[in-house]
């Protein structure tokens, strides 16, 4: 049933640009859509192991200036004479190395922060994205600062032989970010169906239980910390090369708190809960804007939030569901443990 | 005699000033029931966080099956197959009672993290065990009316059924349980004896810290008394029953003479 809707979701975001021609519109989606790639990877870390990123755009920032520096070059001297060059490489691998240094990023914040839980970990995470804001915005010679880095290749996909693609025009980038969502989407939802879901959750649920029954706590705290960076440092890759400019101002702390409400809204701990919540949070400021004044925009965005949270306390989609008797922890509804197996393989 | 699976060996545990524990020193051999009594503050479930690993003793040793524990982290000593229970956070509230059992499995087919996330063959069969496990272990417990409720909606002896069961899961070689029949009445703390006494027979030693003085007389193969953090008697249940220091720690001083006199008339 589950897995219906989800596929059903899926070919309605495929058939979009079928129906829907104004590239304004269009482009609003591509945004927001990796903006659900962001948000997804922090509901990976907030819903699902309880820890609240509050320097998540960190990630996302590392990636797009990763991504742009490899397929732009750079020329930055170190000491004297001495300067580290580098040629350009091909978008693709800065995609890939996108994902792998934020990976590494989010593995050194993990092991620094996860010994230091709850409102500490919310402390060096903020801090560790406003270090990371000042070196971009003051290492001139790497990142041009607040010049911006410009030019920055779009995406080519293809294989030696085969041809190449260059992803330039918005129909294409749409489709990228739709794949590259889809993607960590089933990452996401096999992982916290895996025994590794099953830790993360036991160590949100009652720590010193899931100790004692064998779960390491670093190592599992850890693994999060590390696959959320990597999913945050790949939708930065994608923004970078279809926006194609960025600056230091990739790391605003405004981008990690519209992450958090996607999150919070569409329902943390739910796979379809940043989606739901994004798409929401993503699209209202493009709608509002032709009805009404900046000022207004701003007052509107927060009242929806606030009755969405009202309304639905626990978010979007875990309301929905609980209501509609799709929910997983129904409490009162009562079955046989065939039943739940069923439930849990169609979770799966 | 039979091998020692747990041996406490001259432990003291101090907190600042405080002696928590001052020189414990006692073994449990395999296929035990042994019940770690006394009264209030003695040091019971200290001497339990020493033995799994929250805490570190100040002085003193803690083997398990030979080996050390020395430096261990507690998910590491759980590795080992010492498994133990909670006093009041028993369960994992927000999720269902099978799940509950699943979380507790954590320990069996650890599965590769690319394996997980691509699905493979390996991963499946056993995701698919564990869940057959999960049910069986439901099952054996007796709460398959219970298995797809939260387990924070469930009766205090359902949440310590519940306890019990998870840490099943993780496949005990030896098992503490930590005051597992408080707040359960009559009927069920007489199953739960029933369900320890199944759980020693699958093979499973057992340490337990209980104030319940029946049904510790009842299940236990030895009792280990503690009194302001040392031993002040072990020894099979007749004995313990009939010990003046127990007698003097449980009931004071008077009790002892009352106790003495009545012997005295007998």
């Amino acid at each position: 049933m589950k897995q219906i809707l989800t596929l059903l979701c899926l070919a309605i975001f495929a058939s979009v640009p079928m129906w829907l021609t104004d590239p304004y519109l269009l482009n609003a989606l591509i945004t927001t859509g990796v903006f659900i790639i962001g948000a997804m990877s922090l509901n990976l870390l907030l819903g699902f192991t309880g820890q609240l990123s509050l320097g998540h755009i960190a990630f996302f920032g590392i990636g797009a200036y990763v991504s742009a520096l490899t397929s732009l070059g750079f020329d930055v001297p170190i000491y004297g004479d001495f300067h580290i060059v580098h040629v350009p490489w091909p978008p693709i691998v800065g995609f890939v190395l996108a994902i792998v240094i934020s990976g590494l990023c989010g593995y050194l914040v993990g092991r620094l922060s996860f010994s230091v839980r709850g409102a500490y970990f919310v402390i060096v995470t903020i801090s560790f994205a406003e270090v990371v804001r000042l070196v971009a915005l003051n290492w001139v010679e790497l990142t041009q600062g607040p010049l911006a880095l410009t030019n920055i290749p779009s995406l080519t996909v293809g294989l030696p032989g085969l041809g190449y693609l260059v992803l330039k025009t918005k129909l294409q980038n749409y489709y990228l970010v739709l794949a590259v969502a889809a993607i960590s989407y089933v990452l996401i939802s096999r992982l916290v169906h895996s025994h590794y879901g099953r830790a993360m959750r036991g160590l949100m649920e009652n720590e010193t239980l899931a100790v004692a029954v064998g779960i390491d706590v670093t190592k599992t705290l850890t693994l999060a910390a590390v696959i959320s960076a990597g999913i945050a440092g790949a939708a930065g890759s994608l923004y970078a090369h279809y926006i194609r400019i960025i600056d230091p101002d990739v790391f605003a702390f405004i981008s990690t708190v519209t992450m958090v409400i996607m999150v919070v809204s569409g329902g943390k701990g739910s796979l379809a809960g940043p989606v739901v919540g994004g798409v929401i949070f993503g699209l209202l400021p493009v709608f509002l804007r032709p009805i009404m004044p900046p000022e207004a925009q701003w007052i509107t965005y927060g009242v929806v939030l606030i009755v969405i949270l009202f309304v639905m306390p626990r978010g979007i989609v875990p309301s929905l569901a609980a209501k509609l008797g799709l929910a997983r922890a129904g409490g009162t509804r009562r079955a046989s443990i065939a039943v739940s197996e069923r439930t849990a393989e169609e979770r799966a | 005699m039979a091998e020692t699976v747990l041996s406490i060996e001259h432990v003291a545990v101090h907190f600042g000033g405080l002696v928590a524990i001052s020189d414990m020193n006692f073994h449990v051999s395999k296929g035990e029931i042994v019940s770690l009594i006394g009264p209030n503050g003695a040091g019971k479930t200290t001497a339990f966080n020493v033995m799994t690993g929250f805490l570190t003793p100040t002085k003193g040793a803690v083997k398990y099956c030979g080996a050390d524990l020395k430096g261990k982290k507690p998910h590491e000593i759980a590795d080992l197959g010492l498994i133990r229970t909670f006093q009041r956070t028993s369960v994992f509230p927000n999720d269902t009672v099978y799940d509950n059992v699943l979380m507790g499995l954590h320990r069996q087919g650890k599965v590769g993290l690319v394996e997980a996330i691509l699905g493979l063959p390996r991963a499946r069969a056993s995701e698919k065990a564990q869940r057959e496990r999960a049910a069986e272990l439901v099952r054996w417990i007796g709460l398959e009316a219970r298995a797809n409720d939260l387990a924070g909606s469930l009766s205090y002896g359902e949440q310590r059924l519940v306890g019990v069961a998870l840490a099943l899961a993780a496949q005990p070689k030896m098992l503490l349980l930590d005051e597992p029949v408080s707040g359960m009445n009559a009927s069920e703390t007489h199953t739960f004896v029933q369900l320890i006494r199944n759980i020693r027979d699958r093979g499973v030693t057992i340490l337990l810290v209980e104030h319940d003085m029946p049904m510790v007389m009842s299940v236990s193969d030895r009792i280990v008394v503690l009194n302001y953090g040392r031993i002040i008697a072990e020894g099979p249940p007749e004995t313990i029953r009939n010990d003046p220091a127990v007698i003097e720690a449980y009931l004071g001083q008077g009790a002892k003479q009352i106790v003495k006199q009545e012997a005295a008339h007998a």
